[in-house]
């Protein structure tokens, strides 16, 4: 297991620096101003819940973080160090992996193939099947996920959850510090998304930084420790999501407006 | 013995059904592969097994015989290295219309550099394969980089290399290729005591990668097949390669006093050598790897970081030179090249050839294996329709409804694989 085990104990007592910080982000298509001077935080070994409407600027925000369509201006910093992310590749050099709706997997495939797609561990300029079946092994033993049956069966196979957890497994096979799962449960059935997001709480426990996109307030409020609203492309509200309840969560994300409830905080992550 | 039982017993799809026997349970997993959608050479082997049967008892003498055997593998050759050519380009779900005609310009190329320059024949053979990488690099870049469909770009590679393919030639006229290399590529045998040792090479080096494997895998505790299921498959291919090598190596000259026919044929080696290569770039490198993936999902493939641009132009590429290399095979076995050398039906044998193997046309599935199975299929079609003296016209039905049956099979398969896969 790449993750380091038993982080959760010490994980992300409150005055301990974000992972990811990002500052007054601004990113326009043409004339249209999408992202207008967002800040958002995701901090190790905690769930940060990325929530809003549809056009709020949700997807824009992770192309940026991931650098696959990245910001045009703002602050970002990473692991207390500025960063300039501007392709994919600086994102996942940082330790940065994003687990897309559409999983991105390919169903000939089997499921070690997958994880290890496109950065196949070779041998003397051959693929060294033995050890990516090994680490394979490790990482789903990690993630405690049993419901497999075989890592050499084609993912075509699989059932959704099943599916969800390869592509998550893919994200965190490479030492990854934070992982952004773009609605992780939008297709699954109810057991399924229990599953997933079992599988996603445990990410967190495990000391990773994960930013959770969902449309769904009873799946965030299940494993979220932190809330942010994004409302028309400005971030609306950050709060702990232990102190709010979910209709107060849903007036932000309708209204844009958070005064009068408790728990928030201002930009900068302190309470107000 | 209990050693190996135990490791089947610790593979999760194993403990589903205990099965003592593990040459039972071996076969269990691969029937339910097969109902599961995923026949793989099975409809091929099966189609094999059926045309001989038929063509044998109609035949009995004339089909069967040694002559006849030799001469199948010359007729299946130039076929079976275009469609190992065309299993990379249908792997990523494309087509190459064009490999036929590819195959008659390299040969043209090569029987212009031997017979009008009097090249060297190395150097002839380069010049062929040179020409067919050209050709598949022109391809590759029009479909990898412009975008447009392979189909379209390779019907115009069809249409257009037919012309360069008879301007190189002249109207009319032909390229006799005298050089006897050449010649020999595709007509002539190797001696009886090297066709044994090319038996023993396959058997022994098979066995080797397989039990080596096997015994890596076990150590480290991965799971894998039964030894006693190893064993069962290295004696089949010893068996089966051994009777065909026995059955070449006797006389089959009409008349030995003149000219002696026996051993196996050159082409064999070749083909055998290309088959395990080839398979070898499939399965155990990253850009074999990477074709697969670019075929099952182009758009994962892009997003893992694979230059799914690049694997494309190598595909087309490497299609387009073992086109060239099955050109090489047609001109050596005609003993020369016309404006009608890989036109015809050689093309769609060749998809034929590679589809009835059991590679898809909707991309991500498929082996170099595929290619000589299918190829055999045709080439027992074509040869036996011939010794029961049908008209051509039946031939081309025959072999039409062949293709047909197995795109069927395809396509069953993988709507089974569809609805028996996702739970």
């Amino acid at each position: 297991m790449t993750v380091p085990e038993g982080a959760a104990s010490v994980a992300a007592p409150a005055y301990a620096p974000p992972l990811l910080r990002l500052r007054g982000m601004n990113k326009s298509f043409g004339p249209v101003h999408v992202l207008k001077d967002v800040d958002f935080d995701a901090y190790a070994g905690e769930v940060t819940a990325l929530v809003g409407d549809n056009g709020a600027g949700k997807s824009t925000l992770i192309k940026g973080i991931a650098g696959s369509s990245p910001f045009d201006s703002g602050e970002y910093v990473f692991d207390g160090r500025p960063v300039s992310v501007t392709a994919p590749k600086h994102a996942n050099e940082l330790g940065i992996e994003v687990v897309y709706q559409d999983l991105a997997l390919c169903d000939n495939l089997d499921i070690v193939h997958n994880l290890f797609l496109g950065r196949e561990v070779t041998k003397n300029g051959l693929l060294d099947e033995a050890a990516m079946e090994r680490r394979a092994q490790e990482t789903l033993a990690g993630l405690s996920v049993r419901t497999v049956k075989s890592i050499r069966q084609p993912v075509a196979s699989l059932s959704g959850g099943q599916r969800q957890t390869v592509a998550i497994a893919r994200a965190v096979i490479w030492n990854s510090k934070l992982v952004i799962l773009d609605e992780p449960t939008a297709a699954l059935g109810v057991a399924q998304t229990e599953q997933v997001l079992r599988l996603v709480r445990r990410l967190a426990d495990n000391g990773l930084a994960v930013v959770l996109i969902s449309h769904n307030l009873n799946d965030v409020f299940q494993v979220a420790d932190r809330i942010s609203v994004l409302y028309l492309g400005r971030m609306a509200a950050h709060m702990k999501a232990k102190d709010v309840k979910s209709n107060q969560v849903v007036e932000v994300i309708t209204t844009g407006r958070a005064e009068g409830i408790g728990g928030i905080t201002n930009g900068n992550g302190d309470l107000v | 013995m209990s050693g190996p039982v135990m490791k089947v017993a610790t593979e999760p799809v194993a403990t589903e059904k205990p099965i003592g026997n593990p040459i039972v349970a071996a076969a269990a997993t691969w029937w339910a592969r097969v109902r599961g959608g995923d026949a793989g050479s099975l409809p091929a082997l099966l189609g094999i097994i059926v045309l001989v049967a038929v063509f044998a008892s109609l035949r009995p003498t004339t089909f069967t015989n040694a002559f006849n055997f030799a001469n199948l593998i010359h007729q299946a050759a130039a076929v079976i290295v275009i469609a190992m050519g065309l299993v990379f380009v249908l792997l990523l779900g494309e087509i190459d219309l064009s490999a036929g005609y590819t195959a008659g310009t390299a040969a043209a190329v090569m029987g212009i550099a031997a017979t009008r320059w009097g090249w060297p024949w190395p150097l002839a053979i380069l010049a062929c394969l040179v020409t067919g990488a050209v050709i598949g690099t022109a391809i590759g870049l029009l479909v990898a980089q412009l975008g447009i469909p392979s189909f379209v770009v390779t019907l115009a590679a069809f249409l257009a290399l037919q012309g360069v393919l008879l301007k190189l030639i002249g109207e009319g006229g032909t390229i006799a290729v005298r050089d006897g290399t050449l010649r020999a590529i595709n007509n002539n045998d190797l001696p009886i005591w090297l066709g044994w040792v090319l038996f023993a090479v396959v058997v022994v080096g098979y066995a080797a990668v397989v039990l080596r494997r096997g015994a890596r895998r076990r150590a480290s505790g991965l799971a894998y097949e039964a030894i006693q299921v190893t064993l069962i498959k290295i004696a089949a291919l010893a068996v089966l390669l051994g009777l065909a090598t026995w059955w070449l190596s006797v006389e089959r000259s009409r008349n030995p006093a003149v000219t002696s026919l026996k051993g196996v044929p050159i082409v064999v080696a070749i083909l055998l050598f290309l088959m395990v290569f080839l398979t070898f770039v499939l399965t155990r490198t990253s850009f074999g790897r990477h074709v697969y993936a670019v075929g099952g999902n182009a758009e994962a493939a892009r997003r893992a970081g694979i230059n799914v641009g690049l694997v494309k132009l190598a595909c087309f590429t490497i299609g387009s030179t073992l086109a060239a290399v099955g050109g090489i095979m047609l001109a050596s076995r005609d003993n020369s090249i016309s404006p009608s050398t890989g036109g015809a039906s050689t093309l769609l044998y060749a998809v034929g050839a590679a589809v009835i193997g059991g590679t898809s046309l909707f991309g991500g599935k498929g082996k170099i294996l595929d290619a000589i199975l299918g190829g055999f299929v045709i080439a027992i079609i074509i040869n036996g329709m011939g010794l029961l003296n049908q008209p051509s016209s039946v031939v081309y039905m025959v072999t039409g409804l062949v293709l047909l049956v197995a795109a069927s099979v395809d396509a069953i398969s993988r709507r089974r694989a569809r609805s028996t896969g996702r739970v």
